[in-house]
């Protein structure tokens, strides 16, 4: 049966048709949908995990264990996963590992350009580069054997383009493989006496995967025009096929280890070889560094991401029209109507205060007209660098100073920061913003949304006791539509000698039911101060004769609007 | 081939177009690509999908570049505009009348154009009509996108049964009504 699905959606396919027991993922665009499909397989263990790192732990101990397993991730969540990541390259797996790492070049939803294929490389991994769903799904399960035949983790790297495009996909029955018998070893204990000799057989394995890698039908030479010869893979071998529908393409699906004999047959056989590569020139140095003559990054940069008229315009000396762009107004992204992030960046905003923000929905406090963000660095940064501002500049900064964070970013990689303060004596102010979802990536359930991945109801955690236990004495729970009681709480816990936690605590607008009428504006009480427009609601808009409307249809009926309002002009009766 | 770029505001049900155009595509035994925006800029911020559609030439890229457009479906006036680089010469733009300020409008650091339509109509080949209430009078205002895809099918070959069955492929049953009731509008629009 042939399907059109999402890169992602193969993944998840392939994984079932492979025979996967047990998936553990972080969401994180683009690789979110991959376990959200995962979760629909009732043959596979589903969950999402706190973090990166230990859904990457939870995979391998599956796999160690003698199940196929795998792990799903953003490629920044990789370098959260870094440190198992490593260290299982040396332990290997028993029973096979993936982990997807979904890279972003271009940056569409994600804070840097890095490139998986380092990350593989630097610890030894074999990883994969698929160029459309088909692949995604058939290097899943080639992945997976790769994984036993070498015993290594391997990891399949995805991009944006990849990931989220529906293409044609044909589907296959599930294969059950036998579970494979967990025999206790010491390769399993990292200590230095056994990762000694782990060391050597990852250097013997890598030799001779990078020898079979020149027979793997998934690296392929098509021979064409020989005048010019490409080396490509993953998005780019799509735009080289538009761009130099003529050219030779040596086309790799395994991007580490290089199949370094097929590499050296290709180059002899082109008289130009230049080497097409989405980001980091990965192949290029490689490649050159043995001593083959070739050039590709020269051309194409490192910058964004790749597309058929850059390709043509420097391989094809192809004449590409200068588009012209008018100056429209930009429509960036924006905090929904009745998001409980709003009144809070609203106070912090309205406090000036130094905020060290972090990564999620309310990263878009930064925006105008809240305004109110400092720094966003990765997930966990606002509380380590909040508590770095106090430490450099004194007990005055940590008045003026607070971390915020949202409660998925709270389990995932806050509670070790806030422990670093208490422990180190702070009395800085951390704030999370608790709307009980996961909601930047699309509402996946976390700890604290009390349902687990396929909407169960789970234990769900109560940050407020979680941080009296770490030894916080000064926590308070806040509504944030509540404007004056949290930015009274907000100013206390400043004036404080000690640490403070507040839970910004109210669900995300996307999952309560609307149930409040929406408001309007009563033009006979509005005195035109424009206070409303202050918090920067899609829903209110300035009318060309003065005043301001609300959108009904947009309106939430939050009421944020009516707390600011000096005079009363907003109603909902 | 067909070369078609879908342009919106997040939120506007821009996937679900998408998704259909390609369901049609594969049951009529077309090779498709279908490029989509997931995650930061589906919270109220531009959104652009690629579809494409090939029955001779084989596809590869699941982008639609400066210029290949044959057409352009726009859920909103301002995302017209700004998809126009798209267009192939001579293409054909559907569009939603409805506008949508942005952000920098509400806050006052910018303006919302004016004249949009007639600025479409120099460049290109355009189809407007003001989808969005056109829903509203099916029933609601979220069935905006199929009243587009109702518009887009008089200029695809696809037959009319092909569009009515990937309908109900693609839309929950409860739904399945006022859907063709809003396509079988946008088709008259
Ligand atoms: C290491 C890492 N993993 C995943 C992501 C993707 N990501 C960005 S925001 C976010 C969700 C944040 O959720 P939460 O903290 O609850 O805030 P909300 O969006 O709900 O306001 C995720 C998972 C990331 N940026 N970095």
């Amino acid at each position: 049966m042939k399907k059109l699905m999402l890169g992602n959606e193969a993944i998840a396919r392939g994984a079932y048709e492979a025979g996967v027991k047990v998936s553990s993922a972080y969401p994180g665009t683009p690789s979110t949908e991959i376990n959200e499909n995962i979760a629909k397989y009732k043959e596979i263990y589903a969950e999402w995990a706190p973090n990166e790192k230990v859904a990457v732990e939870v995979a391998l101990g599956a796999a160690v264990s003698g199940v196929r397993a795998m792990a799903c991730m953003k490629h920044v969540g990789l370098n959260v996963a870094a440190d198992p990541v490593y260290t299982a390259s040396y332990t290997g797996v028993n029973a096979g590992l993936v982990i997807v790492s979904a890279d972003d070049p271009g940056m569409h939803s994600s804070q840097n350009e890095q490139d998986t294929r380092m990350i593989a490389k630097a610890a030894h991994v074999p990883c994969f580069d698929p160029s459309n769903s088909q692949e995604c799904k058939d290097f899943m399960r080639i992945a997976l054997e790769i994984s036993e035949k070498y015993d290594t983790p391997c990891i399949l790297r995805v991009t944006t383009r990849i990931a989220h495009a529906r293409t044609v996909v044909e589907l296959a029955d599930r294969v059950e493989p036998e579970n494979k018998p967990y025999v206790k070893n010491k390769k399993f204990i990292s200590m230095p006496a056994n990762m000694i000799g782990r060391h050597v057989e990852v250097e013997k394995r890598e030799i001779a995967l990078a020898e079979e890698a020149s027979s793997m039908p998934i690296n392929r030479i098509e021979m064409r025009d020989k005048s010019l010869g490409v080396i490509t893979s993953g998005a780019a071998y799509n735009y080289v096929r538009e761009a130099l529908p003529n050219a030779s393409v040596l086309k790799l699906g395994l991007v580490y280890p290089l199949p370094k004999d097929l590499i050296i047959e290709f180059a002899n056989q082109v008289d130009e070889l230049v080497i097409i590569e989405d980001m980091e020139p990965f192949f290029e140095e490689a490649i050159k560094s043995w001593g083959i003559k070739c050039y590709g990054k020269e051309k194409t940069g490192v910058l964004g991401e790749l597309f058929a008229a850059k390709i043509a315009k420097e391989f094809a000396d192809k004449e590409v029209e200068e588009v012209e762009f008018e100056d429209l107004p930009a429509r960036p992204p924006v905090l929904c109507p009745g998001c409980p992030h709003r009144p809070l960046f609203y106070v912090l905003n309205k406090l000036k205060l130094t905020v060290c923000s972090d990564i999620g929905c309310y990263t878009l406090g930064a925006l105008p007209p809240l305004n109110a963000v400092d720094t966003c660095v990765c997930m966990g940064a606002s509380i380590g660098m909040a508590h770095g501002f106090e430490k450099a500049l004194g007990r005055e900064q940590a008045k003026k100073t607070v971390a915020v964070l949202g409660d998925s970013t709270f389990s995932h990689s806050g509670m070790t920061g806030l422990l670093n303060m208490v422990y180190n004596r702070s009395t800085g102010t951390v704030i999370i913003a608790d709307n009980s979802i996961t909601g930047m990536t699309g509402h996946q359930h976390n700890p604290s949304s009390g349902y687990d991945i396929h909407g169960n109801s789970a234990p769900q955690v109560d940050f407020e006791k979680l941080c009296r236990a770490m030894g916080i004495n000064d926590v308070h729970v806040v509504d944030p539509f509540d404007i004056k009681l949290m930015e009274k709480t907000i100013r206390e816990a400043l004036a404080k000698d000690e640490l403070s936690v507040i839970i910004s605590k109210s669900p995300c607008a996307l999952i309560i039911k609307q149930t409040e009428q929406p408001y309007y504006s009563d033009t006979d009480v509005c005195k035109k101060c424009y206070m409303c427009m202050k918090i920067g609601c899609p829903a209110i808009q300035k009318k060309a004769e003065g005043g301001v409307k609300v959108d009904e249809t947009l309106c939430f009926g939050c009421g944020l609007c009516a707390s600011v309002c000096p005079f009363g002009a907003m109603k909902n009766e | 081939m067909f070369n078609i770029v879908i342009v919106g505001v997040g939120g506007q049900g821009t996937l679900l177009a998408s998704k259909l155009l390609g369901d049609i595509g594969l049951s009529l035994g077309y090779d498709v690509r279908v490029s989509e925006v997931h995650g930061m800029s589906q919270r109220g911020g531009s959104v652009i999908t690629y579809v494409r559609l090939s029955n001779d030439a084989p596809l590869y890229s699941a982008l639609v570049e400066y210029g290949e457009a044959d057409i352009i479906l726009a859920f909103e006036s301002l995302e017209a505009l700004r998809a126009l680089p798209y267009l192939k010469k001579g293409g054909k733009l559907i569009v939603n009348t409805q506008e949508i300020p942005p952000m920098p409008v509400i806050v006052g650091a910018a303006e919302y154009p004016k004249n949009i339509l007639e600025k479409l109509k120099e460049s290109a080949d355009v189809y407007a009509t003001n989808a969005t209430e056109i829903a509203v009078e099916c029933g609601t205002a979220k069935a905006a996108n199929v009243v587009l895809l109702g518009m887009l099918s008089k200029h695809l070959p696809f037959t009319y049964e092909a569009w009515i069955d990937a309908i109900k492929r693609n839309v929950k049953p409860q739904f399945v009504d006022i859907n063709i009731l809003a396509f079988n509008k946008g088709r008259e629009a």
